[in-house]
């Protein structure tokens, strides 16, 4: 009890410090933002003092985001003893540690398992909670505040938490060891905050829109997929990449509801990754395994940051 | 092509009665105006006759057919929105097709309809356009267009004109009034808080106030006629003056209201009253006078042509003889004769 307590004060610690290293990194810049805005072109002393804090911190926020993935890189393309020098520059380029990873027994497998569970789940959720979020945004019940409260705390559970009555769920249910007990406890657990971004923004949809096609004669299911769908693309593309990368990344689910290699996600793949010896961590193979899985990521949102252009409701209705 | 009647129907929302027991017959291919201040519930009488909104209690009728339970598609109606409720990624085309494919039209009636609807409105040459590469103007005709495409029995607009800039809200008005002459037998509802566009659309004015009916009559009768102090004041612009204390006692009643065209000035001390002009305005057709003549507010009188009185001026007042509206304590017209006349 005391050892749980003890615990419990250092998680708190844990989420204080973060909270104030955040606001002390955020709160500047934010500061910067505001005031580079008001000051515009001007070029007193003030101002540009400003303005060279708003680019200090847009380069210590890039720094802290980017480092790790760009030294996961450099490792990935070092081999031997050069893995554990520490060195900031590119100093050789050799893909064998490429090699070994995708001619390994079973690592296109498993990507090829993530992309299915990730693709899958995201269509679920998406379907899931676009009709749930019309009905939460548009539908008068009662009790619409209090399920929406509800899908929300059931957000805040910890996976831990759920992992063993989730586990009984999915051997009653017999789909243990295949993907769709990931698919199905990924959808569970991305539905509370898709359904949740995707209710705001159906809320925030013009009502005459939506009472214009009722006059047309159009039924809620025609409405929800004739006229508000696209609408909804910037939000769809927004929540159903986080799904996906939710679904992508995740590891505690699918270590425990698989056990065969050919059914492992990559998370589980790399993790698992085994050296020559019992005592070697392999390194170099598992940095290269993690840039081939965060590449197809970070092209995903650079192609669809494109698709989400703002203002698509515009010229609706008035303004 | 509708005869709509309510009986006694009432909205409420949990314990707030917004409609609060309405009588009313609306003739088949007539243009009702319900006008009223912000709040007297117009748009939700108005959202009631759609079917948008379920009727509490009462009843309405159809050509005699019973509709509270029908769904808005199927009862004939077409709507034009304040804020036109286009679809954005729909082309105007698409837009005003919309309803017909739901209905299930054949291609050819629908291509058929939607191109002659667009071109009674003149936007044919825009039915590719989206709606936002459209002038507010535009995209209020599509709208317009949208609802004539369905042929409804009943066309209602929900304050069409009101985002609309100043000059083309004249423009719009007159073709709605050209839309309301083509289409004869269509049962036109249109809702306002302009009491100009009412008075110039309308062929009758039903006044609502607080979730009542105030007053229903042709323009003309409300004008001349009005059944009470607050359709009195409504009703014409610049606001009918009134009048209480001494100036209303001595007409026999607790408010006297006198519009400002009916004010005459005559020579020094032959008239009525006597005030000094505080303030004037001159819309070069007309000049409206202030004029305080020691009750609350000063009086308002509508003089045609270049105005001569400075302001500062004194001036004697003399109403036209019968041209008095006298109200009681209650706001209700007096009846009995002028007893000094």
């Amino acid at each position: 009890m005391i050892e749980f307590a003890g615990s419990l004060l250092l998680n708190l610690a844990y989420f204080a410090a973060f909270l104030a290293v955040t606001s002390l990194v955020v709160f500047p810049f934010y500061y910067a933002v505001l005031s580079s805005a008001d000051r515009g072109e001007d070029r007193t002393g003030a101002g540009l003092f400003w303005n060279i804090m708003f680019w200090l911190v847009v380069v210590l926020i890039c720094l802290i985001a980017i480092f790790p993935f760009y030294y996961a890189i450099l490792t990935s393309l070092e081999t031997g003893t050069a893995i554990f020098r520490v060195n900031y520059l590119p100093e050789s380029f050799d893909l064998r540690n490429y090699e070994s990873v995708l001619g390994g027994r079973s690592f296109v497998r498993s990507v090829l398992n993530s992309v299915f569970i990730a693709a899958t789940t995201v269509i679920f959720a998406l379907f899931l909670a676009v009709t749930a979020s019309y009905a939460l945004a548009r539908v008068r019940f009662r009790g619409r505040g209090l399920l929406l409260m509800t899908i929300l705390a059931v957000s805040m559970f910890p996976q831990i938490a759920v992992l063993s009555g989730l586990f009984e769920l999915i051997n009653w249910l017999g789909i243990y060891n295949t993907p769709w007990a990931l698919i199905l406890s990924y959808t569970i657990f991305t539905l509370p905050f898709t359904v949740w971004v995707l209710t705001t923004f159906m809320r925030d949809l013009p009502v005459e829109i939506e009472e214009a096609a009722i006059v047309d004669g159009a039924t809620p299911w025609v409405i929800i997929s004739k006229v508000f769908l696209p609408l909804l693309w910037p939000a769809l593309v927004t929540t159903g990449l986080l799904a996906f990368i939710g679904a992508w990344n995740e590891f505690l689910f699918a270590l425990t509801f698989t056990v065969d290699e050919t059914k492992r996600t990559v998370p589980v793949a790399i993790a698992l990754l085994s050296g020559a010896s019992e005592q070697e961590i392999p390194w170099g193979p598992i940095m290269a395994a993690s840039v081939i899985v965060t590449v197809p990521l970070i092209v995903l949102v650079l192609v669809f940051q494109r698709k989400i252009v703002a203002g698509l409701t515009a010229g609706g209705v008035k303004g | 092509m509708a005869n709509i009647q309510l009986r006694n129907v009432t909205k409420s929302y949990g314990s707030v009665t917004v409609i609060k027991g309405i009588d009313l017959e609306i003739r088949r291919g007539e243009f009702m105006v319900f006008v009223g201040p912000s709040g007297c519930g117009k748009s939700t009488l108005l959202r009631l006759i759609s079917g948008l909104e379920s009727i509490s209690t009462g009843d309405l009728y159809f050509d005699g057919e019973r509709v509270n339970n029908v769904i808005p598609s199927k009862r004939g109606i077409a709507m034009v929105f304040q804020s036109y409720a286009l679809y954005p990624h729909m082309n105007v085309y698409e837009n005003m097709a919309f309803g017909m494919k739901l209905g299930g039209a054949g291609k050819g009636e629908l291509d058929q309809r939607v191109r002659q609807s667009a071109k009674l409105l003149q936007i044919d040459h825009l039915l590719d356009r989206l709606p936002k590469q459209l002038s507010g103007g535009q995209r209020q005709r599509v709208a317009i267009g949208r609802a004539i495409t369905r042929d409804p029995r009943v066309f209602l607009f929900d304050e069409p004109l009101s985002n609309l800039d100043a000059a083309l809200r004249v423009a719009t008005r007159l073709e709605i009034a050209k839309l309301h002459h083509d289409m004869r037998d269509v049962t036109m509802i249109y809702v306002t808080h302009d009491q100009v566009e009412a008075m110039t659309l309308a062929d009758r004015i039903c006044v609502l106030r607080d979730g009542r009916v105030e007053q229903v009559g042709t323009p003309t009768e409300l004008y001349e006629r009005p059944d009470n102090i607050f359709v009195a004041g409504f009703i014409g612009s610049p606001k009918m003056n009134f009048l209480e204390g001494e100036f209303a006692a001595a007409q026999g009643c607790s408010t006297l209201g006198v519009r400002s065209e009916h004010i005459d000035i005559v020579p020094q001390g032959a008239g009525m009253w006597t005030g000094t002009v505080v303030h004037a305005e001159d819309l070069g057709s007309d000049n409206y006078l202030f004029v305080d003549i020691g009750a609350k507010e000063p009086i308002i009188v509508r003089q045609p042509g270049k105005v001569t009185i400075p302001e500062g001026a004194t001036i004697s007042l003399q109403p036209r003889p019968g041209m008095l509206y006298r109200f009681d304590d209650t706001g209700r017209p007096v009846q009995a004769p002028l007893a000094a006349e």
